[in-house]
């Protein structure tokens, strides 16, 4: 058994043999169950900090976004020098190391596609380096141009034509963890010689594909080790051994993921469930002496800080997507162990705090694991600091624990991984809203006209008759799920063989588990249209060439949304039946297939391109996000919704269930007490009855519009809401995106 | 057979209507006529939903999950009382199933004659708080505010403080109408002298279901009437003492 003296005071054995940062915290970590009192406020050094970081971030939204950007350096772990908030004050931060030599100065990251990397220079105003140019389009290949090389025409078709969407052959497919806390707890040095133990282990002497492939990538995670130690150095650290305090560990497990940072940029960059592992340190330090409470806040304060900083150079398309600049820094809190202790530690109080010390902001991505059963102190906290802040999302514990054990993370927004075990290949969505009038237009896509889907028969009776459009939606549902599975095939092979994420998993095991991330998106206005078919008459409205255009719909229907097991048992269904559809395929590298029913604030564009639909929807009106009722839809009230909500099956749906609510602070409870009380029991009964997520709003919607109609109150530069999947500072959205969060159903009982 | 209740409609997530979380059921028809009435739409007897106790708490069952120990079903209106009937058998189920049942009343029903008064006394078995509404202490002005008197409805208050039932008092605070520094200290004198009152609220006027006037073809009095300010509110407070 290997020992380090940084390891004094450390209880345990197991992870001592073998890499194993699980077993570390259960042997290791002090549950708290006491309430917020202990906590301090934000030290001299953090307020001037933070000062210091608001007016860049001023800067950056008064140039329009960005504030600087690097042209002339391919960004890698080593690319830059030493960067911190502000020179002068260089000597406050707890914890350093930035992604380039500025503070929210933009690295170039050609590797996911030349293209987009020079889009997003010039649409900044920046010039592209025509030397980078020269040697990514003529020496050296990048994924998006791999992935367009290997394109059938039917991919491109269908791509094109938004029935898949939001693919990452354009972008970094991010959702890998790494553990960024085996730098800390172990050490660069330690994890190398394991990666060389497993680089020798690899294999039996027989050159397959998957071993060729697997010894060039261990090699490349080696490598990243190696320069990983490198950037350390150059901010004058040695992280060969592992960390010997708190401080050492914050800043090591940081360390870890400004090598992930440097180089990917992914659509989501999670740091993962860091909070209670650092607590240990925190613990062993306050224990000691060497530490106190004050300064224990001002680690997390500066960690997060850092966390409120990352930046990637993005194009328009992209800000489409996923609007507000998001990067999913997505940091996990609370849970219980599989032992049944809770997991809330000090920490996740302090994780909570920065967003009172430092006011509300979208990132980190703070992510309850909820349970009703931790300690009601914590719950209530966390009730609080949502209600004033509508920044955290919660995810249910009781549901994921069973399928990922108690060392999970959220690798984006809402999808659950084991750190350190498994990656996940992320794969956007299918638009089942559009394959729904595919069916009924036989693969004629509505808004263009062009045959997208194959050729079957289209629907040609006036009103639609439900068997029938089942019928024919189950084989254009055949058609798309095969199409999907197999253009993501061929994007995650081009990733993993032209931007593969050595830094991440570099800090991962060798042998992965690897889930196949596909999506839905339209999910509620199929199950209203299919109950409109079923249970009112909806007739259709066709143009000159036949195709249906639109509907008129007569009677009224069930809708998704109301706790009515007519319209919700479609959407089990549907989910259960497209899932079904995908596991029939191959999927790359033995994954395994699972599903979302999350949009993001890609539910703007992906409706943006949808013609209307049998519920009412009228075409290019958004969609609703990700497993949320339709616009209007919900007419009992916010626990109606929910109930809706809990009738989908994690198990099938095992990349996340999206919710977003917004509750008028009025209308959950006439005083503070009582509205930590409520939404504590909304909560409760929600998660208990096995729903997956839930994002938080509390706020009316005269904020919304005042804050849309007059950006520049100081009040609103950090007003953070919650959308599909992640936290936004509402002044960020596009136009767009702000009437479509404002003209969602806000909660709001008189 | 059992009684149908009419009912105007539902809202599953109720908090301020009782303690806790609420499963609220608003029934349909209402006699008085507030001035500044959110839900004229529940006056009349139209566009109802007629469903059995059985059936309404079937459905409110659903929601026990979000109870826990601190809500329930709370019976509004329209006026709830007129459906007394209704009201007992769902009670009377809903405490069968340990279920926490408010009545949310202006107490306009209420009288001490038969059949009423019998009726009413078997529905206080089976309710365990009263939520009633005082929208002006002084006769006269209840008469032009609502159309209706008030001595039964200060009656029914007195009555449910003789036989120790709980009640919450509120009072719906309309700038230049019922927040008279007089009338509310008549009404803080009225409340002192019940025992059984758990707690008073103002409810600030709002314009919220002023559309529904609109809608309705009703004409709106109240058109110029602004809710109450802050300060407005916290002066009622302090009058009444809470």
């Amino acid at each position: 058994m290997v020992q380090k003296e940084q390891w004094n005071g450390f209880e345990g054995r197991l992870w001592k043999e073998e890499i194993n940062v699980r077993q570390f915290i259960q042997d290791n970590y002090t549950p708290y169950d006491g309430d917020e009192s202990f906590l301090e406020g934000p030290t001299e050094a953090t307020d001037k900090l933070w000062d210091a970081l608001q007016k860049l971030q001023k800067e950056e939204r008064a140039k329009g976004g960005v504030l600087d950007m690097d042209t002339e350096i391919v960004s890698s772990i080593t690319s830059h020098g030493a960067g911190y908030i502000d020179e002068s004050l260089k000597d406050l931060e707890q914890v350093v190391g930035l992604q380039t030599d500025k503070p929210l100065k933009r690295a170039f990251m050609p590797y996911g596609g030349i293209k987009m990397a020079e889009q997003s220079c010039e649409m900044y105003g920046y010039t592209p380096s025509p030397e980078l140019h020269k040697i990514f389009t003529e020496y050296h290949k990048t994924h998006n141009q791999a992935v367009f090389d290997a394109y059938t025409p039917e991919m491109r078709l269908a791509r094109r034509n938004k029935i898949m969407t939001g693919l990452p052959d354009t972008y970094g497919r991010g959702r890998i963890v790494g553990d960024y806390r085996r730098v800390a707890l172990y050490g660069i040095d330690f994890l190398i010689g394991k990666k060389k133990e497993d680089l020798a282990n690899c294999g039996n002497g027989t050159m397959t594909d998957d071993v060729i492939r697997l010894r060039e990538e261990i090699a490349e995670q080696i490598k990243c080790l190696n320069a990983m130690k490198e950037m350390a150095n150059i901010y004058g650290y040695d992280i060969s051994e592992p960390a010997k305090n708190a401080k050492e560990a914050v800043q090591w497990l940081y360390f870890g993921y400004l090598a992930a940072i440097k180089t990917q940029n992914g659509a989501a960059m999670s740091i993962g469930r860091i909070s209670t592992f650092l607590d240990i340190y925190i613990e062993r330090d306050l224990k000691a002496g060497t530490l106190t409470e004050v300064q224990a806040q001002e680690l997390v304060d500066h960690l997060t800080m850092k966390l409120r900083m990352v930046k990637f150079a993005r194009i328009e398309s992209y800000n489409q997507l996923f609007s507000g600049d998001p990067v999913w820094a997505t940091l996990d809190l609370a849970g219980t162990g599989v032992d049944g202790r809770s997991m809330v530690t000090k920490n996740d109080y302090r994780f909570l705090h920065t967003l009172e010390n430092m006011g509300p902001a979208p990132e980190p991505n703070l992510t309850v694991f909820y349970s009703s059963r931790l300690p009601e102190n914590f719950k209530k906290y966390a009730a609080k600091i949502s209600i004033t802040t509508s920044s955290i999302q919660y995810e249910n514990d009781d549901a994921m624990k069973p399928v990922w054990g108690d060392d999970y993370a959220i690798c984006c927004c809402v999808s659950a991984t084991q750190t350190g075990k498994e990656m996940q290949f992320f794969g956007a969505r299918a638009n089942l809203a559009k394959c729904l009038l595919y069916a009924i237009n036989g693969g004629i896509d509505e808004k263009t006209g062009t045959q997208v889907g194959p050729a079957y028969r289209p629907i040609t009776s006036e009103y639609l008759d439900y068997d029938e459009v089942l019928e024919r939606y189950d084989d254009m549902m055949e058609w798309l799920a095969g199409l999907y599975v197999n253009t993501l095939n061929l994007i995650q092979y081009m990733h993993d063989k032209y931007y593969y994420e050595a830094a991440e998993l570099s800090l991962m095991d060798t042998n992965l588990k690897r889930t196949f991330a596909t999506g839905i998106a339209g999910f509620s206005h199929v199950i209203d249209s299919l109950s409109a078919i079923k249970y009112a008459k909806v007739k259709t409205v066709r143009d000159e060439n036949g195709i249906v255009k639109d509907y008129e719909i007569e009677g009224d229907f069930p809708r998704y949304g109301n706790d009515d097991d007519r319209a919700d048992e479609i959407g089990v269904w549907l989910l259960r039946t497209f899932m079904d559809k995908l596991e029939k395929h191959h999927t790359y590298r033995d994954s395994e297939p699972t599903t979302s029913i999350l949009t993001i604030t890609s539910n703007v564009v992906y409706g943006k391109a949808t013609g209307s639909m049998p519920d009412g929807r009228k075409a290019g009106e958004p969609l609703s996000p990700g497993a949320n009722p339709s616009y209007g839809a919900e007419k009992n009230g916010l626990l109606a919704s929910l109930n809706s909500l809990t009738k989908l099956p994690y198990e099938w749906a095992l990349d996340g269930i999206s919710n977003t609510q917004t509750i008028n602070p009025g209308a959950l409870g006439n005083n503070e007490s009582d509205r930590v009380d409520n939404l504590t029991q909304v909560m409760d009964g929600y998660f208990d009855q096995g729903a997956h997520h839930l994002n938080v709003n509390v706020f009316g919607k005269e904020k919304l519009i005042d804050a849309m109609e007059h950006p520049e109150k100081e009040e609103y530069a950090n007003f953070t809401i919650r959308v599909s999947g992640y936290a936004v500072k509402f002044i960020d959205l596009t136009k767009e995106q702000q009437l479509d969060v404002i003209a969602r159903t806000c909660h709001d009982h008189m | 057979m059992a009684v149908k209740g009419k009912i105007h409609s539902i809202e599953s997530f109720g908090s301020a209507d009782g303690p806790g979380v609420r499963y609220i059921i608003f029934l349909k028809g209402c006699k008085m006529r507030c001035k500044y009435c959110h839900n004229p739409d529940t006056w009349g007897a139209d566009g109802v939903t007629e469903e059995t106790a059985e059936e309404v708490l079937k459905k409110a069952m659903r929601y026990k999950n979000y109870w826990k120990n601190n809500g329930g079903i709370t019976v509004s209106g329209g006026e709830a009382l007129l459906q007394i009937d209704f009201l007992i058998e769902l009670f009377k189920l809903a405490k069968e199933n340990n279920v926490h049942t408010t009545l949310d009343t202006s107490g306009n029903p209420f009288t001490r004659e038969e059949p009423f008064f019998g009726k009413f006394n078997e529905l206080m078995k089976y309710t365990d708080l009263y939520m009633l509404d005082i929208k002006h202490i002084d006769n006269e002005e209840h008469k032009k505010l609502t159309g209706q008197p008030n001595e039964n409805i200060l009656d029914m208050a007195k009555y449910l403080s003789e036989n120790g039932k709980a009640m919450w008092i509120r009072h719906v605070l309309v700038p230049g109408y019922t927040d008279s520094e007089e009338q509310l200290t008549r009404l803080k004198e009225f409340i002192d002298s019940l025992d059984t009152v758990d707690r008073v609220e103002i409810l600030p006027y709002h314009t919220l279901g002023v559309f529904k006037w609109k809608e309705l073809g009703i004409p709106y009095e109240l058109e110029d009437v602004n809710p109450p300010t802050k300060e407005e509110v916290e002066r009622a407070k302090r009058i009444l003492g809470i």
